[in-house]
């Protein structure tokens, strides 16, 4: 059918992101294509010590599902994203195909090993998330593609992750946001992956924020060299949200936060995270 | 030129009532409970996606009926603050709005509703955190908020064995 409409034609997921961008014709598609109707397309399932997502799985329902409670910063992203009513309609598959530079999904998908199935009238592919995400509001989707799936890995025992997005008000996209995941082995810190999101025009892998805490016991001493370092990767835009210097500052004290709080959760303990906002 | 398009066959319930209806493929949900249904309790305050004045229930789910096409409630079941009501009675959540003073002008207050009775039928005894995450997605310009709590907090109560 996309391949019928040419490429004037756009995919309607739950369609908080794209109604809106048409009405402020930012977007004008000639045709839509409403995949609210395709049965099978809204599913969690756990397989092979993967999470997988189908494509139309609204927010709201990560958000309520056991199995995605199994990865907290999953709950954290999906139970703070917008607004109630946004999270009925607005799905995972939507998010990461939007591929907004102020999303929250692709921010938090990034610490994970995380690939996405993608559907063509040539078969199928499966794309690693880092490749899928190009630039902004541009992703490796050919036009005559559709996002089907997310397969999220679950990481191994020991990991801990936590995702804190900082905004105005609800219903807003994040000012800053951070994501963290890390697995520890005893008090020294294995792996890490921190991510940055809202401060450029994809989601920013800071590695040198994860080298300083690679090898290391989590100090105070080695949060802020990877805080400092978080600081110096973000690449923000000044804008109504705020300063690019702000940003910067933001950006750094949330993956403190989050650093702090993953290492609670890899150690087992129970935290509860939600997006930070007036 | 532009191109004419077809007018789309749409079967919904809306309160309980089932509805045939002709819509362009381009009209939100809003414009046609409130100017094909003439159900104007579901207010137009933002049309961005931000203000939640417009909240319906779809299928027993708040959403935002500017950013659903009528197309895309084919099929579904729509419940609006007129459907809240029944047999000339007021609906619990709307007694206590008035009761608790949880309303000034009364703009927002439609989706308010809308969005309290999401979360009451879901959540009998909400904490004010749950109160305050359920309508964090209605912007109220009146009241501080406060007195929508007590309205809701109120409406839990009286629901209690309801």
């Amino acid at each position: 059918m996309l391949l019928q409409l040419g490429e004037e034609a756009k995919l309607l997921a739950g369609g908080q992101s794209l109604i809106p961008l048409m009405k402020l014709r930012f977007a004008s598609p000639k045709h839509l294509v409403d995949l609210n109707f395709i049965s099978g397309t809204s599913y969690i399932k756990e397989e092979n010590g993967a999470l997988r997502f189908g494509a139309l799985t609204r927010h709201a329902e990560v958000e309520y599902s056991a199995s995605a409670a199994k990865l907290p910063i999953l709950h954290d992203c999906a139970s703070g994203i917008a607004d109630v009513q946004v999270r009925n309609r607005g799905t995972i598959g939507g998010s990461l195909a939007e591929a907004d530079p102020s999303g929250d999904w692709a921010t938090v998908l990034m610490t994970l090993e995380t690939e996405v199935r993608c559907l063509g009238t040539k078969g199928e592919r499966i794309i690693p998330l880092p490749e899928f995400i190009r630039d902004a509001y541009t992703t490796a989707l050919l036009p005559d593609e559709v996002l089907s799936e997310v397969i999220i890995k679950v990481p191994p025992r020991a990991s801990g992750g936590a995702y804190l997005a900082f905004k105005r008000s609800a219903p807003v996209y994040p000012t800053a946001s951070a994501a963290v995941r890390l697995t520890m082995e005893g008090d020294v810190c294995k792996e890490a992956a921190i991510v940055l999101g809202c401060v450029g025009l994809t989601p920013i892998k800071s590695n040198d924020a994860e080298t300083a805490l690679r090898g290391q016991r989590i100090t105070e001493k080695a949060i802020s060299a990877a805080v400092e370092s978080a600081r110096a990767a973000a690449d923000p835009q000044s804008d109504m949200r705020g300063s690019a210097e702000y940003k910067r500052t933001l950006v750094g004290t949330l993956v403190k936060r989050a650093i702090e709080i993953a290492v609670q959760r890899a150690g087992g303990k129970q935290v509860e995270v939600s997006h930070i906002y007036a | 030129m532009p191109e004419t398009i077809e007018n789309v066959a749409i079967k919904v319930s809306v309160n309980g009532k089932p509805r045939s209806l002709n819509v362009e493929p381009r009209t939100l949900l809003v414009e046609m409970l409130r100017e094909q249904l003439d159900l104007t309790g579901t207010h137009v305050g933002c049309d961005t996606t931000y203000c939640g004045a417009c909240t319906v229930l779809m299928n027993g789910a708040a959403v935002k009926s500017c950013t659903i096409f009528a197309v895309q409630a084919d099929g579904a079941e729509i419940t609006t603050v007129e459907g809240l009501e029944s047999a000339g009675q007021l609906h619990p959540i709307q007694k206590a709005f008035g009761d608790a003073y949880g309303l000034q002008c009364g703009y927002c207050t439609p989706g308010l509703m809308l969005s309290a009775s999401q979360l009451l039928s879901r959540n009998k005894q909400p904490s004010e955190k749950d109160i305050r995450k359920a309508i964090a997605g209605n912007t109220c310009r009146c009241t501080g908020y406060q007195n929508v709590l007590k309205a809701i907090q109120l409406a839990a109560q009286n629901m209690k064995g309801v």
